[in-house]
């Protein structure tokens, strides 16, 4: 249970000078390259566009930042996990458009442990420009938190491939190039986890077709996308036939350690302090009510209980350990806390909070955005696996429960 | 950053683990639980001579020369079998002592408790006082060339059996003020100190202590008199890191303790472990025992912290934190327990009821987020 790894230095909470030097260079950095109207829906905490989230891409391109956690001959960074924590948080706490994360994240790292070099070479520094934007082909109507199930077809024609089916939750397809789906390619394996293969698909063959709906949050984030007919090069297949899920597994073990949300939780606290400062009931602003004090001290000391978690995470991760239990709960307790900030922002906008969508000065500008991301936040604790199958994973892999 | 053990930590870590194991089990908590000391001076001895009583003590005094990172360690582990010798009240009150007291008070007074020959108790709760370690009405009168002690102190942990303990006293200001206090350094057989031993839920004792006119000479005053203020809050930090500590042993055990009975619990012929209700309410248990290991660290490295606003800030998030987490798993421990949980018999209830204790002591949840949003930092970058 205990990690026996011995260290030769005290316990110590703080980043080290140069890690802090790193920081501030960050922080300057985003001051002076994130441009002014961008700048300025920061500011509100917006919903930023597609056109605008790819203007930030390309930007952090330029400057070689747009992949921090991929390694350096293939355009990443190099940096170790703490100052992929520190860049992160930065970026968070600065409310910059965050990236789409289905190339740079997914499908980017996928590639670089399971494709061979000609598919490295063609796809990974499109990826990294933002030239080529990228959706994910995972859920469909009736394979959700069981994704084994899924139910795409790819037949195999000798040399390509004939895709038939559907995926949904295929977010902001509308907008990419390329796809990466799991698909069936073998319907008699004993398991159903074994026929599955992982592949790439134009969004331009014909036969794909995607369309787009409204999140509650009034964005149109979510996509489904049908495919009819559509002829895939065998060339498209990521690593071996039938092994797309073992891939896809490996790609949701890596991800764990960065996902608590930190800053994001962080920015959304300073802003309810803002609302609560300027906000008067009574003639006297609510910051100053003991009772609205404590309720954000609630939240606020429950998040510092995770940033030491995560802190422990990062720590062990830099020294080189594997991921210990302390990882495996930043994802489920990041996006409670993550909610419980959206649910206490709307709180302190009292009737304001009734407020959808009106033209700007219906509600002061700190507080026109918090209502859609109250709402789309509802989607935190159910994307990149439900909590409900977090809990099922440590259950099984951390307690050993049946 | 790094949150690994040294060398020297994990040996010590070992060691207490091994003594909880072979011999501090819970069954010697039980034992002594009906006895009038509630725990036992032959352990206590031994404990001082394996050096964990002086641990974050200076040398001179025969100490480890150590920090609270390894008295917190050493409470972390002495939580998982509820081993009941008022170590908390010795790191407490000695570090009244260590931070205040002069080289003779320290070999008089702390010496022998770090030999584990004697045993010591902070009295710093008084009837009004409600978790504010400044609200005191105990007054310090001056008396020819010492003081005259007058008050009542209540629920002084090891106050029952502690040769010499620790109080606060005041000698100017208002009820609430920080200024105008002292702390002073009696021993239990001076005149006019009256100790009524009383139970604690976890089965452990404590004192209500009148001081009813106590002469003690100049020689007994920690520091200088009247300028107590800021260490008093400093002692108050250091037992709440203390119990947040020793909960986070605590919830450790109640976790994978409540994890084994769901695998060999059967109904409806399969373990209970198997049904997904249970599944993810153990989860969650190990979410809040996870989170309490964190801020265990936490308290570790911030209890000593020499900015009072980076340490109470932390220490505060500590303890408010751990409040919820610890009500939570061991709350749900018994209920997953079933009946059997709520039965004395069971040790999952001991948990339970040291758990209240610790998270009401060195201030609850209500004191601990109002302080921490009155803190510089909550207001910070508005």
């Amino acid at each position: 249970m205990a990690r026996r790894a011995i260290s030769a230095a005290a316990m110590d909470l703080s980043f080290s000078p140069e890690e802090l030097a790193f920081r501030d260079e960050v922080r300057a950095w985003i001051k002076s390259a994130l441009p002014p109207h961008l700048a300025a829906k920061a500011e509100m905490d917006a919903e930023f566009t597609h056109a605008e989230v790819m203007e930030w891409h390309k930007i952090l391109a330029g400057k070689g930042w747009a992949a921090p956690h991929w390694p350096k001959e293939v355009g990443g960074t190099g940096w170790d996990a703490a100052r992929r924590f520190l860049f992160s948080e930065e970026l968070e706490l600065a409310g910059t458009p965050r990236l789409s994360p289905f190339g740079l994240a997914m499908v980017g790292p996928l590639m670089i442990q399971f494709g061979n070099d000609a598919q490295k070479k063609r796809y990974l520094p499109k990826i990294l420009s933002g030239e080529e934007v990228w959706c994910q082909g995972y859920s469909e109507p009736n394979a959700g938190s069981d994704l084994a199930s899924l139910a795409l077809r790819a037949e195999d024609r000798g040399d390509h491939f004939i895709l038939n089916g559907q995926k949904t939750w295929t977010t902001y397809a509308q907008y990419a190039d390329w796809i990466f789906v799991l698909a069936r390619t073998n319907a008699e394996a004993k398991k159903k986890q074994e026929g599955i293969s992982f592949i790439l698909c134009d969004m331009k063959s014909p036969g794909v077709t995607a369309k787009p709906f409204l999140t509650t949050g009034g964005t149109p984030a979510f996509c489904e996308t049908w495919f009819e007919n559509v002829r895939v090069p065998k060339e498209n297949l990521v690593g071996e036939l039938n092994q797309g899920w073992t891939y896809a597994k490996a790609l949701l073990g890596h991800e764990r350690t960065l996902v608590a949300g930190i800053g994001i939780s962080a920015r959304a606290l300073l802003r309810a302090k803002r609302i609560a400062r300027d906000t008067l009931a009574g003639g006297r602003p609510l910051l100053d009510d003991p009772v609205i004090r404590t309720r954000i001290a609630t939240l606020e000391v429950r998040l510092d209980a995770l940033r030491m978690a995560n802190y422990r995470a990062l720590a062990g991760a830099k020294l080189g350990h594997a991921p210990g239990p302390e990882s495996s709960i930043l994802k489920l307790r990041g996006t409670e806390i993550q909610q419980g900030c959206m649910d206490l922002l709307m709180f302190l906008m009292g009737d304001n909070s009734l407020s959808w969508f009106n033209e700007p000065g219906v509600v002061p500008p700190r507080e026109q955005w918090v209502a859609p991301g109250f709402n789309y936040l509802r989607a935190a604790t159910i994307y990149a696996g439900s909590n409900e199958i977090q809990k099922n994973i440590i259950a099984k892999m951390i307690l050993g429960l049946p | 950053m790094n949150f690994d053990l040294t060398e020297d930590q994990t040996l010590l870590v070992d060691t207490v683990r091994d003594f909880v194991k072979k011999e501090s089990p819970v069954e010697r908590m039980r034992k002594l639980r009906d006895t009038e000391l509630g725990w036992d001076r032959a352990v206590w001895k031994k404990m001082g001579e394996l050096g964990w009583l002086g641990v974050m003590f200076p040398e001179a005094v025969g100490g480890a020369g150590m920090t609270f990172v390894e008295a917190g360690l050493i409470v972390q582990e002495l939580g998982t079998t509820l081993v009941p010798e008022p170590i908390i009240p010795l790191f407490v009150a000695g570090s009244a002592l260590a931070e205040a007291g002069s080289a003779e008070q320290q070999q008089r007074f702390l010496a022998p408790a770090l030999a584990g020959e004697q045993s010591l108790a902070f009295a710093f709760l008084e009837e009004q006082s409600r978790h504010d370690p400044h609200s005191v009405r105990t007054h310090a009168h001056p008396a020819g060339a010492g003081y005259r002690l007058r008050g009542k102190k209540r629920w002084v942990l090891n106050g029952h059996a502690a040769d010499v303990i620790v109080v606060s006293a005041r000698s100017d200001g208002g009820e609430a003020s920080a200024d105008g206090l002292s702390l002073f350094v009696i021993d239990r057989s001076l005149p006019g100190v009256r100790v009524q031993p009383v139970s604690t839920m976890d089965g452990q004792k404590a004192a209500m202590i009148e001081l009813a006119d106590v002469e003690v000479g100049a020689d007994r005053v920690l520091g200088g008199v009247g300028k107590a203020g800021p260490l008093l809050a400093a002692l108050m930090d250091l037992g709440a890191a203390a119990s947040v500590c020793e909960a986070s042993g605590i919830l450790q055990t109640v976790l994978w303790m409540t994890r084994n009975y769901l695998m060999e619990r059967k109904q409806f012929n399969v373990p209970i472990g198997s049904f997904q209700a249970l599944q993810h309410r153990t989860v969650d248990m190990f979410v809040e025992a996870e989170l309490t290991k964190s801020v265990a660290m936490l308290a570790m490295i911030k209890a000593q912290d020499p900015d009072p606003n980076e340490r109470q800030r932390a220490i505060s998030a500590a303890k408010a934190s751990v409040i919820e987490s610890g009500a939570f798993v061991t709350r749900q421990g018994i209920q997953l327990h079933g009946g059997i949980g709520v039965t004395d018999e069971h040790d999952v209830g001991l948990y339970f009821k040291r758990m209240h204790i610790l998270a009401t002591l060195f201030g609850d949840d209500a004191f601990h987020l109002a302080r921490y949003a009155s803190l510089p930092s909550f207001s910070a970058n508005l």
